[in-house]
């Protein structure tokens, strides 16, 4: 269905939705490269006006990626949950703008219409708002979720400890996992991006995450964050695993790209509950995703990249996942180019997954190819924040030595508690002052060299 | 002078040796030390200067004609930095004017070099020909007539146009990576065999870090010897042609 809207004596043409929602997103480099974007500025303002008098209910009607074509469509379409959208389902997408910022929409209201909502309809209302709106809303949106410990609390912020290591050295690993552990940080998950495929290696790195939790008896859980085929394999031959990992994207085709099917999910899912090793509950799983990774992989069908973004946070709500993470800058600058871009992205993939009920945190990071630098990463974690962002990253000194780019530190996290009076998650929270670590405040005390953890910890891993 | 020490030690400095990771920075209340900010922005800078560096092409040319390489020179697509940066696809494509300069030029007897400036000309300038000559002295092939083109503004698939043109058997590209903090300078290498236009990525192999503090010019030169007489051999390379010199690669690491 065509899409229009008259400026003047100009009248500007869309020739669907796809068309209409690309032309709509905030400039970023990717949607260029890709041909969607708009060519003007006025042309994206005439497409907005168009967007905000869009009835949602078109967006059950008209399919950006025709539902026998993508599985993606296929499950968004078939959950759809015309209760939860009943008490919407007049509203235009000018008008969800409206109805998410007032008072009265509280989070409980939020919850309840998250089922009735679909990805298109989110991934639209977002390119009206400004920054300010993403952080309001998001920040009425409450997802709490458990394993270990629980996550997601309002006034509550985790850290998944990233302690990458070139080679994949055990005993670099657990030197990185102990800095973190010792500024209290790794709630979220212990989680390592391993440089190897190869199963042996793999199974060192989970068996060592594994006896350090249960020797310190730390609330957390841990992550390799391989290919999920590799880790339903490792489940087969007995690895002690925590959390499932899997990048995810929201087409079929970019899916494909990373080796998955909704199918393979399935049976990742079914393997890592089949081991029931939650004791607080039973969000198993870890999906990380990113604007920009469909048309890196050629599977955009036309949609702008914010909009396959939060149609992958479809497929992550299928799977009640733990922990969901938008690597918002690692892409690149020919998908996100400067510190504005990576920033607005941020706060878009933050309020889109919370409002469809994902437990969302966010990789505040960049490359070195980027015009960005640390000052716009810590504009960007201030502002999420302010926005309840569910978890960060905590790397040594933000410098991943693995995967070459910057995120955020163990002082970091540190930074945005002081700022902003956010708790860890209770649980781990209470064994950090147990083992010293902590004060009852919650502040970091100074750890000499007779620590517990700094005497026992690298012993366990091989490091002494 | 009296040193102030105003910082919060971590007594774990000896886990360094272990790890390259900035663990273990002290702090000074919550937050990064002076010095370690510093150190930060200065790894920082050399990065951001790595990536936007010209590669210095007449220089490098200068060594490798000394060393005995033959050269070539072209360019691809994207006229300049920031149109690199934006647009992939024009770093991917030789120049028009290139393609029809190579395709006068004598064939490659069976390989192409491409040294492509990539994300870091440093890593270039610094790496190439030593990994170079290492590789001469393993891989045996008419050397003096092998093409060494020197891509700028260049992307892996440049590779694919330039070994097309040329109508070599086998195409090595050398390329800056995308540099870390700790690690400027990094090279990466990709084997296409077969080399033409619209080659897949998973039709190559890749060795990644080669820089002395990552994986060594020898050791580099090995794996690249092994995998391209094996692309040669099996005429294919990608995701069907295994590394298996790391058995071999041991040996050599320990000599």
């Amino acid at each position: 269905m065509p899409y229009q809207t008259t400026i003047g004596s100009l009248v500007y043409h869309f020739a669907d939705l796809k068309t209409l929602l690309a032309k709509a997103s905030p400039a970023r480099s990717g949607d260029y490269l890709a041909g969607l974007a708009a060519a003007t500025y006025e042309e994206r303002m005439a497409a907005k006006l168009a967007l905000a008098e869009v009835p949602l209910k078109r967006f059950l009607d008209e399919a950006l990626i025709p539902y026998e074509d993508d599985e993606v469509t296929r499950l968004i379409i078939d959950r759809h949950d015309a209760a939860a959208f009943a008490p919407i389902s007049h509203l235009t997408v000018g008008d969800l703008r409206d109805w998410l910022l007032l008072e009265k929409t509280d989070s409980a209201r939020l919850a309840a219409v998250a089922a009735g909502l679909t990805p298109e309809m989110v991934a639209a209302v977002s390119k009206l708002m400004r920054n300010q709106d993403l952080i309001l809303v998001a920040r009425k949106c409450q997802v709490i979720t458990r394993f270990r410990n629980t996550l997601g609390l309002p006034g509550h912020l985790a850290v998944r400890l990233q302690p990458n290591h070139p080679t994949d050295d055990v005993r670099g690993i657990a030197a990185s996992m102990l800095d973190g552990l010792l500024y209290g940080s790794g709630d979220a998950t212990v989680g390592i991006n391993p440089a190897s495929d190869s199963l042996p290696t793999l199974m060192r790195l989970w068996q060592m995450m594994d006896e350090v939790r249960q020797h310190f008896e730390i609330p957390m859980q841990s992550c390799v964050l391989t290919h999920v085929t590799t880790q339903i394999q490792a489940i087969e031959a007995g690895a002690p695993i925590d959390l499932v990992f899997q990048s995810i994207a929201g087409t079929e085709a970019t899916n494909a790209g990373f080796g998955v099917s909704l199918a393979i999910l399935r049976e990742a899912h079914e393997a890592a509950l089949s081991l029931g090793r939650g004791t607080l509950g039973d969000n198993v799983m870890y999906f990380e995703t990113g604007q920009g990774s469909a048309l890196s992989a050629g599977g955009h069908h036309g949609v702008d990249q914010q909009t396959c973004e939060v149609r992958a946070y479809a497929v992550a709500r299928e799977f009640r996942p733990l922990l969901v993470n938008t690597v918002v800058g690692f892409i690149g600058p020919e998908y996100l180019y400067d510190g504005k871009q990576i920033i607005r992205a941020g706060l878009e993939d933050h309020f889109c997954a919370k409002l469809l009920g994902l437990p969302m945190g966010c990789d505040v990071c960049y490359t070195n190819h980027a015009e960005a630098d640390q000052d716009d990463m810590d504009s960007l974690l201030t502002l999420l924040g302010a926005a309840g962002i569910n978890f960060i990253m905590g790397i040594p000194g933000a410098d991943d030595i693995m995967l070459n780019y910057q995120s955020t530190s163990f002082h970091d996290a540190l930074y945005l508690r002081n700022v902003l009076g956010l708790k860890r998650a209770p649980e781990f929270d209470a064994w950090l002052a147990r083992m010293a670590i902590t004060e009852p405040s919650g502040r970091l005390r100074e750890i000499g060299s007779g620590h517990h953890l700094l005497k026992q910890l690298p012993q366990i891993s091989g490091a002494a | 002078m009296k040193q102030i020490d105003l910082i919060q030690h971590n007594p774990w400095d000896e886990l360094r040796t272990h790890t390259s990771a900035r663990i273990a920075l002290g702090r000074v209340g919550c937050s990064l030390p002076t010095r370690e900010v510093l150190k930060f922005g200065l790894a920082h800078a050399q990065a951001r200067d790595a990536v936007h560096r010209p590669l210095d092409f007449s220089e490098l040319k200068h060594q490798l004609h000394a060393a005995g390489f033959r050269t070539l020179k072209v360019r691809s697509n994207a006229e300049d930095r920031q149109t690199y940066l934006l647009r992939p696809d024009h770093g991917r494509h030789l120049h028009g004017d290139c393609q029809v300069q190579l395709q006068h030029e004598l064939p490659a007897p069976e390989i192409a070099i491409v040294l492509a400036d990539g994300l870091s000309a440093v890593a270039v300038q610094r790496h190439a020909l030593p990994l170079l000559q290492a590789l001469r002295e393993r891989f045996d092939t008419d050397w003096a007539n092998t093409p060494v083109v020197l891509a700028e503004q260049g992307r892996v698939a440049i590779g694919d146009g330039i070994g097309e043109a040329l109508r070599a058997r086998l195409v090595i590209v050398m390329i800056g990576e995308r540099p870390g903090l700790t690690s400027p300078d990094s090279l990466g290498l990709y084997l296409t065999y077969a080399p033409r236009v619209g080659c897949l990525d998973s039709a190559r192999n890749c060795i990644s870090n080669v820089r002395p503090e990552g994986l060594p010019y020898e050791l580099a030169a090995h794996k690249l010897d092994y995998l391209a007489r094996q692309a040669l051999r099996l005429q294919l390379s990608g995701v069907k042609l295994k590394d298996d010199s790391s058995m071999q690669a041991v040996a050599v690491q320990a000599d």
